[in-house]
């Protein structure tokens, strides 16, 4: 709706696009193209996963920080082709918090890293999935 | 053209929770064409911005792995009746498309 209108004000934001952390196809090396270096587990932070994603192609997420001062949440499904899934940035005005749905290539863990102050923290959650969704 | 999103915007006081589906194929670049075999180029939305009142409230940046047909719940605070909330998006073939409403 609203197709024509809603154009022009689109102009005004330069959208980021992580090219190098988005390609990488390494876990660890994706952790490091988006800066996340000394994590530190935190159960401050909540991420909702089903415990077994029946479809691969959809896995719905669900991602809250409770850390003061949360920025930034980056999302990895560590094996798939290319780990880090999506990054949100929380600008004044919105809660750290976020749902989303990804697709899993296989059974994996989830982990979700928070920038706050300076500092990463993460959490994590392992996912059975039954038919993988990266031919999706 | 076909619907390209809906968004839906509950306010409860100064809280809104923001949902919206974007019809998008969200091509991975794996998948091949069950008739000609051949891969489907990758197709995704790269970038979406939130904007509530002309400001930037969120900004998010989507890999191929997020699922057809995105779905996007996102929590803004300070909200009131008649605030408007813009969203727009990107992908990789450079179209873009979005949506704005009013907060009720």
């Amino acid at each position: 709706m609203l197709a024509g209108v809603m154009m022009f004000p689109l102009r005004l934001i330069a959208a980021q696009w992580n090219d190098k952390a988005f390609n990488e196809v390494d876990y660890a090396d994706s952790l490091r193209s988006v800066g996340a270096v000394d994590l530190v587990e935190s159960d401050l932070i909540t991420l909702k996963t089903p415990e077994i994603a029946e479809n691969g192609s959809i896995v719905p997420i669900q991602v809250s920080s409770e850390i003061p001062g949360t920025q930034r949440i980056f999302v990895f499904a560590e094996k798939n082709p290319q780990p880090l899934v999506a990054s949100f940035t929380f600008h004044k005005g919105v809660d750290p918090f976020f749902a989303t749905r990804i697709k899993m290539g296989e059974s994996a863990s989830v982990h979700v890293v928070a920038l706050a102050d300076g500092k990463y923290f993460m959490a994590s959650r392992y996912v059975k999935v039954t038919i993988g969704g990266c031919g999706e | 053209m076909t619907d390209p999103m809906r968004m839906r915007i509950i306010r409860k006081e100064d809280v809104a929770d923001i949902k919206m589906l974007i019809f998008h194929p969200m091509e991975t670049g794996y998948r091949k064409n069950t008739v000609t075999g051949e891969i489907v180029p990758k197709h995704f939305i790269k970038t979406l911005q939130a904007q509530h009142n002309g400001s930037t409230v969120l900004e998010v940046q989507w890999s191929r792995s997020v699922s057809r047909n995105p779905f996007l719940h996102f929590r803004l605070r300070g909200a009131s009746a008649g605030d408007e909330i813009v969203i727009a998006w990107q992908d990789n073939f450079g179209e873009t498309g979005g949506t704005t409403a009013k907060i009720k």
